[in-house]
């Protein structure tokens, strides 16, 4: 198919001389900055420029009625994909065409809400609303409840009805009025229900005239049984469409008949009801006004000269039905074209139509992915169905993504897109700022739920390395387990145990008590969780316990040597129990450990204080202990 | 599309680069004035300047941000033929009151002997690596091998291209069949001298980058190249901006086990526009390679988008309005104040110039009024429940309930309804 060309839009820079000056640029998230610049190496006259531009499209988004259209909608695409694909399809149509009616909704409830507050806001908001529904109205008729002759006409009459619905209101104001019949919108009234094809109300409002005018009696009398007796096909009953053809040709010979009498020469407006009964095109245009629409004139010709009409030639009427409504002269706006196109059941032409004309990818992306369930865009012989639909999908998708809060709905729509939908969620997920800590974690559970692994270690890495920055320790240590990033929770684990040597204590207690597992990340992070280990087992003096953990720490070589002095420390206390805890063995053990440590070291390294301390306490200890373990208990 | 606000950048000069962060945040502008200024963007979506330093002794020509995982990282480059990294560290409690922040050089890169051109990070999953690529025809790799220390950078590799160099990309594709890539432009201007663009590819064997192709038919000065993200195919692509804008596509062709040479490509063109009229200075991709940006000769920045079947076209410009450029002599706070006004209004001008694009063309009068306004939905036409297809519950954010009850307003439901009930109902007494 070929491509009508489109002139792109152009964004007019404040403040910014095209002419004189390049235009720099960086794409962000929803946005592109533009600022002027002089990119020839030469460039120009130097100078400042003061300038960073924002611009922004698809400022749909931001609109608070729009939201609730987007999350609606959202609930309602994925009841349609969970629909199952084994049914056979004529067991689907039901379903297909309430979806259609539940999108429909959404559209209307924004439609009515936009009403209320109208008062103070842009009204073209509402008419393409309206738009909107009123062609997914006409697509749902044509291609999803796909409607056979004679039920056709009906459905497009109400489809006309829904959509020129003001005959109503103006109904009212004439009937309430004090004498009806002399109103000035009387005939309007009377006509414009003829026109939609509502007889019975016709003739109820037709009523109030035949009171006023005894003298003609016997001619409101005959239209009235004209009106009552309209044949309407009803697709529930046994009549085959053959049977109703028969009996309305021979209602229309009636009306003819009438109209060669002159039964109604008396009366313009009760001649015109009949001309307008035998479907008289030049008396239908006279009530252009009452019309409005080239697709009412075309609905209101069909019910009276072809209300057998069958799908496949309505396209002809509708071509014609426009030319003759509408100014030759006049250009067909957007919304004509579209109508037109669907129509003609070009399903395709539909769909870039209102691409173009609206550019925002709601409606097309619902609309396509509807009419891909119904299996039409295979049918109407479009190789590249599903990826129109994609295609569609993802540019929505992408653009609910700029938005701060609509994102996790665009999480569905790429679930649903098997080619391209998974690497555009990994490419737009990773990029959702993570401001606060819950909020990182929401990003990291849709993660987790798509085996997305790479994407939960960047998002704990980058939360790990903030809150590192911030000097919160333990959130960043827990960030790094999660992360599985074995140097980075060294780093944190050396940070922690720098902290103790500095004040004593341990900060972030309850991680640290329970890293199970997770503690054997990184050797420097299991040294920190067995170090705080044994000052648990000696706060609770379980003293031979932490005497034996504090000395493996050492012997295993869990314990980084540049920490040996500071455990040596630890057991000094423990060596100058009253009772004997470090074993013989265990003290030779511990003063191989001061002897590595100190050996080949010039004096001045050592503390030797401390040394001196420890090697007497040491001894002490070996005594005590072989004499212990020598002595027979009796 | 419509601009948004306009940022008072301050600089004293020409702004050369402006650099997004990976999460959109936070901006860095660098210019002439041998500055780079951080920006921040706040809740309300004000741009505000955290920082501003002067980082070079030349014109500052490019300014990227590494990625997050490897905390709050800039990378500079310049006309004083250096790059230089730097840092964001939490800086004093009366800075953070004041809104400041505090970046500090971590290394100063000097082995280029002429003005370093690009500087752009590697892609996260190869490391901490950053490449520069300078007017003497040198790229040149460096790595942080201890991500913790950012001062210590080493050389990894040096790539001579022959060529005076304007222009890197890094082919951002993750995949293991993809061997790290490089994409070198050219801005030499001497047609003789053959293909301006050049692919380098990282070889495990011999550890070094060697020439996987070069784009002989780009025979004009390259200003500026991009690969698009890849989005998980076999083949690349690669926007390149010269005297026009072309998109080509690398599809790697089928190598023998055994040999150990670098991929070859066969280069396919996708589109070519010369809309610019001349010369092209930049190009980049959005975040998916939905959209193709560029910036050329005739001022403007121009958005190219391919459809579902591939064909690329000119979706939208940005251009200026034509109006006066003021200097620098204007003060910066009664330019603010003019500016902003002219903001405003052609603000407005757009909103309504918009609409046909974005809205259908507004209706005639009479028309409108009876399409919109006095809407009456009959409510058999219009399905408010079905049970059947009730969205399940997880609902983000729930406003309005589409089924168990109507989404309108009780009160506009009866208001609307009753009219045509009224009627309705008449004529079955008949």
């Amino acid at each position: 198919m070929e491509e009508v060309d489109v002139e792109p839009t152009t964004t007019p820079i404040p403040g910014f001389d095209s002419n004189q000056k390049h235009l720099g640029f960086v794409w962000g998230p929803g946005d592109i900055l533009v600022y002027e610049t002089i990119y020839k190496a030469s460039g120009g006259s130097a100078g400042g420029c003061p300038f960073v531009h924002e611009v922004r499209k698809d400022e749909d988004i931001y609109s608070p009625i729009l939201r609730k259209l987007f999350n609606e909608s959202h609930h309602i695409f994925v009841g349609l994909q969970r629909i199952r694909e084994d049914l056979p399809s004529k067991n689907k149509k039901p379903q297909f065409v309430s979806i259609s009616k539940n999108y429909r909704s959404v559209i209307r409830a924004c439609m009515e809400e936009l009403q209320q507050v109208a008062v103070y806001h842009n009204d073209s908001l509402g008419n393409t609303l309206l738009s909107l529904e009123l062609i997914w109205n006409l697509c749902e008729v044509l291609f999803i409840d796909a409607a056979p002759a004679g039920s056709l006409v009906l459905h497009l009459l109400d489809w006309v009805r829904l959509h020129k619905a003001d005959v109503d209101e103006k109904a009212r104001e004439v009937l309430a009025s004090e004498s009806p019949a002399e109103h000035q919108a009387y005939w309007d009234v009377v006509i414009s229900y003829v026109l939609q094809g509502r007889m019975d109300e016709a003739r109820q409002v037709l009523v109030k005239q035949a009171a006023l005018q005894p003298a003609a009696r016997v001619m409101f009398k005959l239209l009235d049984n004209l009106l009552m007796k309209m044949p309407i096909f009803n697709p529930g009953e046994t009549q085959t469409l053959t049977e109703f053809d028969v009996k309305w040709r021979h209602w229309r010979e009636e009306v003819d008949h009438c109209l060669q009498d002159q039964s109604f020469a008396s009366n313009r407006h009760l001649e015109d009801i009949c001309k307008i009964l035998v479907g008289d095109e030049d008396v239908l245009l006279e009530y252009k006004e009452l019309l409005s629409t080239w697709y009412h004139f075309l609905v209101t010709r069909l019910l009276f000269s072809h209300p057998t009409v069958k799908p496949t030639e309505l396209h002809y009427y509708a071509q014609s039905s426009m030319h003759m409504f509408l100014d030759t002269r006049s250009v067909p706006e957007p919304l004509d074209s579209i109508l037109l196109a669907a129509f003609e059941f070009d399903i395709h032409q539909v769909i870039k139509d209102c691409s173009i004309a609206l550019n925002n990818w709601w409606f097309v992306g619902h609309l396509t992915d509807l009419l891909d369930h119904c299996k039409l865009l295979q049918s109407h012989n479009l190789h590249f169905g599903s990826n129109l639909r994609e295609f569609l999908l993802l540019e929505y998708a992408s653009g609910l993504f700029t938005h701060h809060s609509l994102w996790q709905l665009a999480v569905d729509y790429f679930d649903h897109c098997p080619e391209f939908g998974r690497v555009y969620l990994e490419l737009q997920i990773e990029r959702v700022p993570l401001d606060t800590e819950r909020k990182a974690l929401k990003v990291i559970r849709i993660c987790e739920q798509r085996q997305m692994t790479e994407q939960v270690r960047s998002i704990c890495k980058i939360m790990a390395k903030k809150a590192l920055r911030n000097n919160r320790l333990g959130s960043a240590l827990s960030w790094s387990i999660r992360a599985k990033d074995a140097a980075f929770a060294t780093l944190i684990s050396e940070r922690f145990l720098q902290d103790y040597c500095a004040k004593g204590t341990f900060s972030d207690l309850d991680l640290i008590d329970n890293l199970g597992p997770a503690m054997l990340l990184s050797d420097r992070l299991t040294f920190l969780g067995k170090y705080r280990e044994f000052h648990r087992l000696y706060g609770e003096k379980r003293f031979s316990d932490a005497a034996k953990l504090l000395l493996s720490l050492m012997t295993a070589k869990i314990a980084p040597h540049s920490f040996w002095m500071t455990l040596l420390t630890d057991a000094l206390p423990l060596l100058e129990q009253k009772e004997v805890i470090f074993s013989a063995d265990q003290t030779h053990e511990l003063m191989f450990c001061l002897e590595e440590l100190t050996s080949g070291k010039s004096d001045e390294d050592i503390e030797t204080t401390k040394i001196e301390l420890l090697r007497l306490a040491l001894a002490r200890n070996l005594a005590m202990a072989i004499v212990k373990e020598g002595t027979v208990e009796v | 599309m419509f601009v948004a606000r306009s940022i008072a950048a301050d600089h004293k000069d020409l702004i050369h680069d402006v650099s997004y962060d990976f999460h959109g945040r936070r901006m860095a502008t660098c210019s002439s004035d041998q500055s780079v200024k951080v920006w921040d963007k706040s809740e309300s979506g004000d741009w505000h300047c955290t920082a501003s330093w002067k980082t070079h002794s030349g014109s500052v020509w490019r300014v990227t941000w590494a990625h997050p995982e490897f905390g709050q990282v800039l990378a500079s480059c310049s006309f004083d033929r250096t790059a230089a990294v730097w840092e964001e560290i939490v800086g004093e409690s009366n800075d953070k009151q004041r809104g400041q922040s505090h970046w500090i050089k971590r290394t100063t890169l000097v082995d280029s002997r002429t003005s370093v051109t690009d500087v752009k990070f590697a892609p996260k999953h190869m490391g901490l690596m950053l490449t520069t690529c300078s007017a003497d025809g040198v790229v040149r790799v460096y790595e942080a091998p201890d991500v913790m220390n950012l001062s210590q950078w080493s050389l990894q590799h040096e790539i001579s291209c022959k060529l005076s160099c304007s222009c890197i990309s890094w082919n951002p594709s993750s995949s293991r069949a993809h061997p790290p890539m490089i994409a070198v432009g050219s801005d030499d201007s001497n047609v003789m001298y053959g293909g301006k663009v050049q692919i380098y590819e990282y070889n495990d064997n011999t550890r070094k980058y060697a020439k996987a192709e070069t784009l002989m038919t780009v025979t004009d000065a390259v200003h500026d190249i991009a690969f698009s993200p890849n989005l998980g195919r076999s083949f690349h692509v690669l926007a390149i901006a010269t005297k026009d804008v072309r998109i080509f596509k690398l599809v790697p062709l089928r190598k023998e086990s055994s040999s150990t040479g670098p991929t070859k490509f066969e280069v396919q063109i996708v589109a070519q526009f010369d809309n610019h009229n001349s010369q092209v200075w930049r190009v980049s991709w959005n975040i998916t390679s939905t959209l193709l940006a560029s910036s050329g000769d005739d001022g403007c920045v121009r958005l190219w988008k391919a459809n579902y079947m591939d064909n690329w076209k000119c979706t939208g410009i940005l251009k200026g309005d034509g109006s006066p450029v003021n200097g620098s002599s204007g003060q910066p706070g009664a330019m603010n104040t003019m500016v902003g006004s002219t903001v405003q209004t052609s603000q407005n001008a757009l909103n309504g110039s918009a609409a046909g694009r974005y809205f259908f063309p507004p209706l005639d009068a009479p028309r409108a009024g009876s399409r919109y306004g006095h809407l009456l939905p009959p409510p058999s036409l219009i399905e408010h429940s079905d049970a059947q297809f009730s969205p399940h519950s997880q609902l983000p954010q729930s406003p309005m309930a589409i089924h168990g009850q109507p989404p309108q307003s009780p009160l506009s439901l009866h208001r609307l309804y009753s009219h045509s009930r009224a009627l309705n109902t008449l004529p079955e007494h008949d």
